[in-house]
Formats: structure tokens, C-alpha cells, sequence
């Protein structure tokens, strides 16, 4: 057996490792859309008036952020099979880059909901009816979640950026880029259902 | 030469896949300003789960995976919809 069929092996292990723990993510992930599902099933009205104050055109060019920076993360892969060792430092630099647009995009629309009164046990949300409280406590859990779950990932692919810079991450050992590269993609998809489910559906 | 000419493929590749998820996001925007009742949120996860099989397939390369990780999203999937299925039995039933 050669070194490189020995890699290729443990790769695919390594890889269906990633896979499985990204199944129990979506787990997680489900238990609170579960809850939000229920709840909307409960209270159309209230969802529907509470979804009303969030801000659509900031949720929508989150969107768009998130999506370009999991193209970016593809764009990493695709330089490092080809060889392209800067370029793909470049791409995973310029994926961290959008994670912190992401969150910024989000810490001003957290700060504007605080500035009205609505956050998690707040009087104002106290005196509002059960279906809206309902609403922002399962916003809050969910975009909260997710918001840890994007600063984990730009993290881990700060670690892979300094392993491509160092070689430890190369071309022939390409396997923690693509883990930490479909764990970016999860957060994406998590997002994918968390913006129509709370900002255009409700 | 074909690392150059595979890499210009994926790269093109990867931009098309992109411009497909963000016009998928400009029609789902879209159409929440319509009011469709009860379709508008068949709309938003039938686009919502366009988007998330074009990341899978094309970003995660699910196709290029071997079969047992292809099982493990199936056995996912089922188990998704047991609890799904089974919770909103119940909640309809109330």
C-alpha cells in the first residue's frame, strides 16, 4: 500500500466523520424548527405581525453574503486541488471576510430589536400576546445558534488558512480544507431555511 | 495545461451554481410580498430546498461521495421525517 492510497483512505474516513456530525447538526437544528413550525401552526397572526418587524433587506443581502462566502469556500477547494496554494488563502481570507460582514449585518439588527425593547425577557416582550413573545424568543435561539455556529466556522478556517500558509494543509493533503470547507457549507444551508421560515413566511 | 483548463471549469462551475442561488433568493423575496395563504410557505421551502440541494450537490460534491455517506443522508432524511411527521400528527389532532 502506498503512502498516497494510505491517505486517500483515512481522507474518506475523515470526510464521512465530517458528514456524520453534520447530520447531527441538522438534528439540533431541527428540534428548534420543530418548535417554530408548532408554534406557527399555533399563532399564524402573531407570527405573521412579529415577522412583519424584522428587517427584510438586511436578512436579504445576509443572504447574499453568506451564499458568496460559501462560493468562496468552493473556490478554496477547487484552487488547492489545482494547486493554486495563494489563490486559496485568498479565497478562505475573503470567506472570513463575509463572516464578519454576516455578523456585523446581524449585530446591527440585534441592536436596533434591543433599542425597541425586544429581547429575551424584556418587559415590552412580557406585555406582548403569546404567539409574538413565541416568535422573537425562537428568533433569538435560532439566529443566536446559528451566529455561534458562523463565529466556530470562520474560526476553523482561520486554523486551515494558517495550515495551507504553513503546508500542513497541501494539495496532496487537502482533508481539513474540505471538512472545515462542508461545515462553512452546513452553516450556509442552516441559514438557507432560517431566513424565508422567520423573515418572509411568518 | 489541464490543471489550468479544470480549474477555469470548476471556477466557472462554482460562479454559475452562485448566480443560480441568488437569483433562487431575488424570486423567494419576491414572492413573500405576494399573499398566497397557506402556498407561501410551500413556496419558500420548495426554493429554500432548491438552494440547499445545489449547495449539497454542487459546493459539498455530494455526487463524488461514496454510497455509504449517501445512505447516511437518506437515513437522515427518514428520520427527519418521522419526527416531523409524527409531532404534526399530533398537533393537527388537538
Amino acid at each position: 500500500m502506498t503512502e498516497t492510497h494510505e491517505y486517500q483512505l483515512s481522507a474518506a474516513g475523515s470526510r464521512m466523520g465530517m458528514w456524520l456530525f453534520l447530520f447531527s447538526e441538522i438534528l439540533l437544528f431541527s428540534g428548534l424548527f420543530l418548535l417554530y413550525a408548532v408554534y406557527l401552526h399555533q399563532y399564524p397572526a402573531d407570527f405573521h405581525a412579529a415577522g412583519r418587524i424584522l428587517d427584510r433587506p438586511l436578512g436579504s443581502i445576509n443572504t447574499v453574503v453568506l451564499l458568496t462566502s460559501s462560493y468562496f469556500v468552493a473556490m478554496a477547494v477547487s484552487s488547492l486541488e489545482s494547486g493554486k496554494v495563494k489563490a486559496t488563502v485568498r479565497w478562505l481570507a475573503g470567506t472570513m471576510g463575509m463572516a464578519g460582514i454576516f455578523l456585523a449585518i446581524k449585530a446591527v439588527e440585534w441592536t436596533t430589536k434591543f433599542g425597541h425593547g425586544i429581547y429575551p425577557g424584556s418587559p415590552h416582550l412580557k406585555e406582548m400576546n403569546h404567539g409574538q413573545a413565541a416568535f422573537f424568543n425562537i428568533y433569538y435561539m435560532l439566529t443566536g445558534l446559528h451566529a455561534v455556529h458562523v463565529c466556530v466556522g470562520a474560526s476553523v478556517l482561520f486554523a486551515v488558512l494558517l495550515m495551507v500558509r504553513s503546508g500542513k494543509v497541501r494539495p496532496e493533503h487537502p482533508v481539513w480544507l474540505e471538512n472545515a470547507g462542508l461545515y462553512w457549507h452546513l452553516v450556509d444551508l442552516i441559514w438557507i431555511y432560517l431566513f424565508p421560515l422567520l423573515y418572509l413566511v411568518a | 495545461m489541464s490543471d489550468t483548463t479544470a480549474y477555469a471549469a470548476k471556477s466557472k462551475a462554482n460562479l454559475t451554481v452562485l448566480g443560480i442561488l441568488v437569483l433562487l433568493t431575488a424570486v423567494t423575496v419576491s414572492a413573500s410580498y405576494f399573499d398566497f395563504g397557506f402556498l407561501n410557505v410551500a413556496i419558500a421551502l420548495a426554493i429554500a430546498t432548491s438552494k440547499a440541494s445545489l449547495v449539497v450537490m454542487k459546493f459539498m460534491h455530494l455526487g463524488h461521495e461514496e454510497r455509504a455517506i449517501h445512505l447516511m443522508v437518506v437515513a437522515t432524511c427518514c428520520i427527519l421525517a418521522i419526527v416531523i411527521g409524527f409531532i404534526f400528527f399530533d398537533v393537527a389532532a388537538r
